[in-house]
């Protein structure tokens, strides 16, 4: 399920993130920070709409442009409210997703396929978070400290953008890998990198066997938000089952996005569908506009938790969705 | 032994999932279990010790009796957890001292103080009211069950003897 695009390029982007992101090594490629969770709303879930409203204004200012064809935007609430309220009145089409972590990816796929389709010339596509917003969703009360474990990920805050178009830029969305829900009998919680790590080493095994690739292909793989200890796990299957070295060019999001030695209620790192399309959207569109990486290869990991399945004792399925960049 | 053993086996659906288990076991997240429950042995040592001091000089100066004084004590915790949990340090407080706060009736107080917090927004009826429980209902629920349980026990074992 890789399909390789001709004419999809990366626009522009925009970033705008929360307090704790602020104080992870990416401050300066950030366009807005925030230092609170309120972001002048009453309520944290008013917050996080308002960012992807304010990110959606941003971009369209950045990029000179009034209107977009197609919108396709995805969070972690329920009905994924923070998309369909922030984006109403943007676009003359929307496409509300849902992958958890891995929306991000799936966004900017679903759009290159239209624009290389040329149904449309342009599309935004957005991804939000909020830590508190997704606490309330998936864990406890936000005021309640239950102690977390060491591998527990910490839901990033902020919404991210981008515009994808038709028009020749320096960056190009080059091919695209479509992933497919695995189970590998996992059914930790407070472990999402362990849930995870499978979609992300099936995603990679079949974009390298669909492309012919190898690792050494890209400057970078970064998967999205496996953590410290999902980071590992990924290396080293890797290696040992299908023999692919990916010691010297691979990192994941949610290890990037923090400063884990100082921040140390982050735990095992970022998650959240905005961890890695903050960390994409910024610093690693700024390498890649720079020239200082050629060909990126960013993997989208999600995990499809639903509380409800989880205590009706299912497991926890995970998803992953490949994205391949390069400087033109 | 055995029966873990087992078990992990019957989970474990496949070869492909048994190599996963392995490489990802190797790749676990450091717990520092045993440090944990000391400080939790400490933490909530200590709160038994405070609630001792707390029931022994309500009976020294207003001379109540040792179930009052006890009571006033319990009506006391519940009141300072739940205000440092609206002022918002007490999620903190529990991140340091580990379960030594949560197992007291602290704890308690702090579930249904957190639950209520979190769902002002929804408004009086369907936020609060319908949610403060949440995390609290269990306790009292299974809470009177027992104690209905064992009360019957105790009861029908006074009347054989």
């Amino acid at each position: 399920m890789t399909f390789s695009y001709k004419n999809v390029y990366l626009g522009d982007t925009v970033t705008i993130c929360g307090p704790y992101e602020k104080k992870g090594p990416f401050r300066r490629y950030f366009d807005k920070v925030y230092d609170d969770f309120y972001f002048g709303e009453d309520s944290f879930e008013k917050g996080e709409i308002k960012l992807v409203r304010e990110a959606l204004s941003m971009i369209l200012k950045k990029v000179g442009k009034k209107e977009v064809d197609l919108v396709i935007g995805g969070d972690l609430l329920n009905q994924i409210v923070a998309s369909t309220y922030g984006s109403a009145g943007v676009g003359k089409g929307f496409i509300g997703i849902y992958g958890a972590c891995s929306s991000s990816a799936l966004g900017m796929l679903i759009a290159a396929n239209f624009i290389e389709n040329r149904q449309v010339e342009s599309a935004l596509c957005f991804v939000s978070s909020h830590n508190l917003t997704s606490e309330r969703q998936f864990r406890y009360p936000i005021e309640y400290g239950a102690p977390r474990p060491n591998s527990s990920t910490f839901t990033a805050t902020g919404a991210a953008c981008c515009f994808l178009t038709n028009q020749k830029t320096k960056v190009r969305l080059e091919c695209a890998t479509l992933g497919k829900i695995i189970d590998y009998n996992q059914n930790d919680p407070n472990d999402m990198g362990r849930v995870m790590a499978p979609a992300a080493i099936d995603t990679l095994k079949t974009h390298f066997e669909e492309t012919g690739r190898v690792p050494k292909d890209y400057d970078l793989i970064v998967t999205g938000d496996l953590g410290v200890y999902g980071k590992e796990i990924v290396k080293e299957y890797m290696s040992s089952v299908y023999h692919m070295d990916l010691n010297d060019n691979y990192n994941d999001c949610g290890v990037m996005l923090y400063d884990l030695e100082k921040q140390k209620d982050i735990h095992a790192g970022g998650s959240g569908p905005v961890c890695s399309a903050l960390v994409l959207y910024s610093y690693l569109y700024e390498q890649l506009k720079k020239g200082k990486y050629k060909r990126v290869l960013f993997l989208a990991t999600g995990a499809l938790f639903s509380p409800m399945m989880l205590y009706q004792k299912e497991n926890i399925d995970s998803i992953c969705h490949a994205i391949s960049l390069e400087v033109v | 032994m055995i029966f873990f053993v087992l078990d992990k086996l019957l989970l474990v659906k496949n070869m492909r999932d048994l190599k996963y288990e392995k490489i990802a076991n190797s790749h676990k997240a450091p717990e520092k279990k045993f440090q944990n429950a000391l400080i939790a042995f400490f933490s909530g040592g200590f709160l038994g010790f405070l609630a001792e001091g707390i029931i022994e000089v309500l009976m020294w100066k207003f001379e109540l009796s040792r179930m009052i004084s006890a009571t006033y004590m319990i009506v006391f915790f519940i009141f300072f957890a739940s205000l440092f949990t609206a002022l918002g340090f007490f999620d903190q407080w529990v991140a340091k001292f580990k379960c030594g706060l949560i197992i007291p009736i602290t704890g308690f107080a702090h579930s249904m103080t957190s639950s209520s917090l979190d769902y002002r927004t929804e408004g009086p009826i369907y936020g609060i009211g319908s949610n403060m429980f949440k995390l609290a209902g269990s306790v009292i629920l299974y809470g009177v069950l027992s104690a209905w349980f064992f009360g019957t026990i105790r009861y029908l074992i006074g009347v054989i003897g």
